[in-house]
C-alpha cells in the first residue's frame, strides 16, 4: 500500500462515475469541513480516486493504514467517522461493509468475495491513486516504461515484446495487438503516422474504458507514447465519448501535467523522440467505435465506416498508417514492458493471455467493475464475485458482448470465458459487458431490445444494414404482440444469414447476433410467443392478460379505484373482475392489492 | 411543441456571436476542426440552428451541407432547443433489465410528451439515453447534470417537483 507521506491517515473517497451520482462529492466536501472542524488538516490526507469496482455499494471511502472499507457512506455520516474514528481511532464498526468486520480486527478488502478472485493489471490502479495528480502515477512505476523502451529498446524489440505477450486487443474482436502494430511499423521515421485511443465505449452496459480513463489517465498516455515509439509515430489521438464529463477532464489535466513533465511533447526523456496527443470528442454515435468510422470521425466527417482493405494500418487517419486501440488494451502495456512478455503470458488460457475487465450489470447483487484472469468460468463470477442474483430468482442467461454479442444460458455456467470459448458458443466478448438476467427476463423482448439499438444507431451507408435490421425488428416486434407466423421465424432467420455476410462493417454484420443466439438456446420461447401466444417470462404486455383470483380477493374495492381505466368492476365485499376489453396492462392493481389476489399470465 | 423544426425563432445575441468567432479563429487551422467547433459552439448556443451552422460555414469556408450532414449525424448535435430542464432516462442493458423503461413510459405520460420533444411550456425537454455509465445504480435517469439512480416509478413525481 502507498506510504503515508507524513499524514497520520490517508482516506480514498471514490469519485468515479458510480459513486458521483450516488453522491461522493458531497461526501468529500463535509470530510473536508469536518477535518477542518477538528483541526486535522495536517494528519488526515483526503484522497478522491477513480473507480473501485463495487459500484453497488457506493458511495465507497477507505480510511488506511487500518484499510477501513465504509460502504453506502451518507452524508450525516461523515461527522461521527471523523470524530471517532479520524480523530480518535475508534473504526465505526457499524458504518462498514459488513464482509470486511472480522470477530475482533478488520479484514483487508482482498480478503472478501467480490475481490478475492480478482487479479487487478488494468484496473490495479483504479481507486488506489489520485488521478489528478501526475506524481502519484509515477509514485506507482508509472512513465518507468515509457523510460525504458525509449533509452533500452529499439523500436523493434517492443514490437516482439507485445507479440510475445500474446496480448490480444480488448475492444472486442481480439486482434493481436502487436501484430498490428508491426504492420504499421514499416517506414518509420520517413511518413507521418497516427497513434488513436479509441475510447467511445458505446457498448450499453460496459463502462470498465471510462473507469480507467477516470483512475488511471496517464497509463493511457504512457501506454500511446510507447506506441508512437514503436511504429514511430509523433502524435497521438484520443477519441472519447463526450458523455463522459469526468474522464474527460482527468485527461485534460493528465495530458497538461505529462506535458510540464516532459512525459509528452519534445525530446522525451532525452532522447530526441518527440511525441504528443490531442483530444477529440465522440458526439453520440455507436458505429464510431468502428475503426475507420472512428478515424472518419476524428477527420472531421460525419462518422460512416468505409470498406476495408486498405486497412487503418496502412492507410487510416488523414490517409496516414494509424494504429487503433481500446483503452483497456493500452492499459496493459507499461506492464508488459516492464515485467516482461512471459509474466503476462503466463496468465490466461492458451489462445487468450492475461486478464480481462467485465462490467457486471443485471440482475445481480455486486454491481461492478471486476478484472479476472481469462479462462475463469461465468459461475465464478456469477456466484462467487457477483454475490449470486438476488430475491431467490433463477439464473437463467448472461448477455456479454452488448448489441453484437449473445447470451451464455445456464449450460454453458462452467465454460471458461475466453476470445475463442466464447466465439464457440455464439457469443462474443465484446468490450467487456456482462449482463446478468434472471427467469423473469424474456429472451424475445431483449433481442428486441437490442435491434432498437442497432436500428437506431445503424448508419445508413449499406442497405443491408440499414433496412435489414428494420425488417427484423419489425418481426420482433410482430413475435412480442403475438401476431407472427412460423415462417415470420424461419425468414427472421434467414435475414440474420444475409446480414452477417453482407453488411460493410462490424455494427452490421454482428447486429443479428443477439437473435442468432437466443433462437439457439431459447427457441421455445420465440414458439410459445408465437403458437401459444404466451410470454413465458410475463414480460411482453400483449400476450398477458391480468386477473383476480377469486379465493384471495376480499373485496376492498382498492384495485378498482386504483385502475386508471375503469377497467375492474366489483363493488365492496364481493369478488371482483378485470374487463380484459378495457385493460391497459399498466399493473397498477397488482402493485396496489394488499392481499397478493391479482396475477398476470 | 418545440420539436418541430422552426416554431422557435433563433435569437443570438452579440456575445455569443464573438465567443463563437473566437473559437473559430482559435481552431480552424487544425485538422479535423470541424467537430470541436460545433461542439463548442452548441455550448455557447445550447443548439445548433441553421443561423449558427451558417456562421461556422461562412468563417471555415466548409459547405454549409457537409455541416448540416455532421449535425443530423450525430445525436449530440440538436437543431432544436432544450427545455430548461432536460431530463434523459438511461434505457443501456442494465437499465432496462432493471426496468428503466415503465419510467420512461410513466414520463411520456406524465409531461404528455414522447421521447425528443420538449413541454409547450419549455420546461422539461424528455430523451433516452444509452448509458451514463452508472450501471451500479441502475435505474438511473438524469435530470440536467444530477444523477438519479435505484428509481421506481413512484420516486419520479417527487423528483420532477424539485425543479420549478
Amino acid at each position: 500500500m502507498k506510504t503515508l507521506d507524513g499524514y497520520r491517515k490517508r482516506v480514498l473517497v471514490c469519485g468515479g462515475t458510480g459513486c458521483t451520482s450516488s453522491g461522493s462529492k458531497k461526501i468529500i466536501e463535509a470530510l473536508e469541513k469536518e477535518v477542518q472542524k477538528h483541526g486535522l488538516e495536517k494528519e488526515i490526507e483526503i484522497v478522491k480516486t477513480g473507480c473501485f469496482g463495487l459500484c453497488a455499494l457506493g458511495p465507497i471511502m477507505i480510511v488506511y493504514p487500518e484499510g477501513a472499507f465504509y460502504s453506502m457512506v451518507k452524508e450525516e455520516n461523515i461527522p461521527e467517522i471523523v470524530s471517532e474514528h479520524l480523530a480518535n481511532g475508534r473504526v465505526v464498526t457499524r458504518l462498514l461493509y459488513e464482509e470486511t468486520v472480522g470477530e475482533d480486527k478488520i479484514l483487508p478488502l482482498q480478503e472478501t468475495q467480490f475481490y478475492k478472485k480478482q487479479s487487478r493489471i488494468a484496473l490495479r490502479n483504479c481507486g488506489v491513486i489520485a488521478p489528478e495528480n501526475i506524481e502519484e502515477y509515477i509514485g506507482t512505476q508509472g512513465y518507468e516504461a515509457l523510460r525504458k523502451v525509449l533509452t533500452e529498446m529499439t523500436p523493434d524489440d517492443v514490437i516482439q515484446t507485445i507479440l510475445d505477450s500474446g496480448l490480444r486487443g480488448r475492444g472486442g474482436a481480439g486482434f493481436p495487438t502487436g501484430l498490428k502494430w508491426k504492420f504499421a511499423s514499416g517506414n518509420r521515421g520517413n511518413v507521418q503516422k497516427y497513434v488513436c485511443c479509441n475510447a467511445d465505449e458505446g457498448d450499453p452496459g460496459a463502462f470498465m474504458d471510462r473507469s480507467i480513463l477516470e483512475g488511471d489517465p496517464h497509463v493511457v498516455l504512457e501506454a500511446m507514447a510507447i506506441a508512437g515509439y514503436a511504429i514511430g509515430a509523433s502524435q497521438g489521438y484520443i477519441y472519447v465519448r463526450a458523455e463522459y464529463p469526468i474522464a474527460i477532464e482527468r485527461l485534460e489535466i493528465a495530458i497538461k501535467q505529462a506535458r510540464e513533465y516532459g512525459m509528452l511533447g519534445k525530446d522525451i526523456f532525452g532522447t530526441g523522440f518527440d511525441f504528443d496527443i490531442d483530444l477529440r470528442l465522440g458526439a453520440g454515435a455507436f458505429v464510431c467505435g468502428e475503426e475507420t468510422a472512428l478515424m472518419t470521425s476524428i477527420e472531421g466527417n460525419r462518422g460512416e465506416p468505409r470498406p476495408r482493405p486498405p486497412f487503418p494500418a496502412v492507410k487510416g487517419l488523414f490517409e496516414s498508417p494509424t494504429i487503433l486501440n481500446n483503452v483497456e488494451t493500452w492499459a496493459n502495456i507499461p506492464l508488459i514492458i516492464l515485467n516482461g512478455p512471459e509474466w503476462f503470458a503466463g496468465m490466461g488460457t492458451e489462445k487468450s493471455k492475461g486478464t480481462k475487465v467485465f462490467a457486471l450489470g443485471g440482475k445481480i447483487h455486486n454491481t461492478g467493475l471486476v478484472e479476472v484472469p481469462m479462462g475463469t468460468t461465468l459461475r465464478e463470477i456469477v456466484e462467487e464475485i457477483g454475490g449470486g442474483i438476488p430475491n431467490g430468482k433463477k439464473f437463467k442467461a448472461a448477455q456479454t458482448g452488448g448489441p453484437s454479442g449473445g447470451c451464455i444460458p445456464a449450460e454453458h455456467f462452467d465454460v471458461p470465458i475466453d476470445y475463442d470459448n466464447l466465439m464457440a458458443i455464439g457469443s462474443m466478448m465484446g468490450s467487456g459487458g456482462l449482463i446478468v438476467m434472471d427467469e423473469s427476463t424474456c429472451m424475445v423482448d431483449i433481442a428486441k431490445f437490442f435491434l432498437e439499438f442497432t436500428v437506431d444507431e445503424s448508419c445508413g451507408k449499406c442497405t443491408p444494414c440499414r433496412v435489414g435490421t428494420r425488417r427484423m425488428l419489425e418481426i420482433l416486434d410482430k413475435i412480442t404482440k403475438g401476431q407472427a407466423t412460423m415462417e415470420d421465424l424461419d425468414k427472421l432467420e434467414e435475414l440474420c444469414y444475409h446480414l452477417k455476410e453482407n453488411s460493410l462493417c462490424a455494427l452490421g454484420q454482428t447486429a443479428p447476433n443477439p437473435i442468432i443466439s437466443t433462437l439457439r438456446y431459447f427457441k421455445d420461447e420465440y414458439i410459445a410467443h408465437i403458437v401459444d401466444k404466451k410470454c413465458p417470462a410475463g414480460v411482453c404486455k400483449d400476450l398477458l392478460q391480468y386477473k383476480i383470483n377469486a379465493d384471495k380477493c376480499k373485496g376492498c374495492t382498492l384495485c378498482a379505484r386504483t385502475c386508471p381505466n375503469g377497467a375492474i368492476i366489483g363493488s365492496v365485499k364481493e369478488v371482483h373482475m378485470i374487463d380484459q376489453s378495457k385493460c391497459v396492462k399498466c399493473g397498477a392493481c397488482m402493485e396496489k392489492c394488499r392481499f397478493g389476489a391479482i396475477y398476470k399470465e | 411543441m418545440c420539436s418541430k423544426k422552426g416554431s422557435v425563432p433563433f435569437n443570438g445575441t452579440k456575445e455569443q456571436e464573438e465567443a463563437l468567432l473566437k473559437v473559430i479563429a482559435e481552431l480552424k487551422s487544425e485538422k479535423g476542426a470541424l467537430m470541436p467547433i460545433m461542439q463548442k459552439a452548441q455550448d455557447i448556443y445550447g443548439y445548433l440552428p441553421i443561423e449558427v451552422q451558417t456562421i461556422i460555414s461562412n468563417e471555415t469556408g466548409i459547405p454549409l451541407e457537409k455541416i448540416y450532414g455532421v449535425a443530423t449525424f450525430y445525436a449530440q448535435f440538436n437543431l432544436n432547443p432544450k427545455g430548461r430542464h432536460r431530463i434523459s432516462v438511461c434505457l443501456g442493458t442494465a437499465c432496462y433489465v432493471k426496468g428503466s423503461g415503465d419510467i420512461y413510459n410513466y414520463l411520456m405520460e406524465k409531461l404528455g410528451i414522447v421521447g425528443g420533444e420538449c413541454t409547450p411550456d419549455g420546461k422539461f425537454s424528455l430523451d433516452a439515453c444509452r448509458c451514463v455509465g452508472a450501471c451500479g445504480l441502475a435505474p438511473v435517469m438524469m435530470v440536467n447534470d444530477d444523477v438519479y439512480g435505484r428509481l421506481t416509478v413512484d420516486d419520479i413525481d417527487g423528483i420532477l417537483a424539485k425543479y420549478e
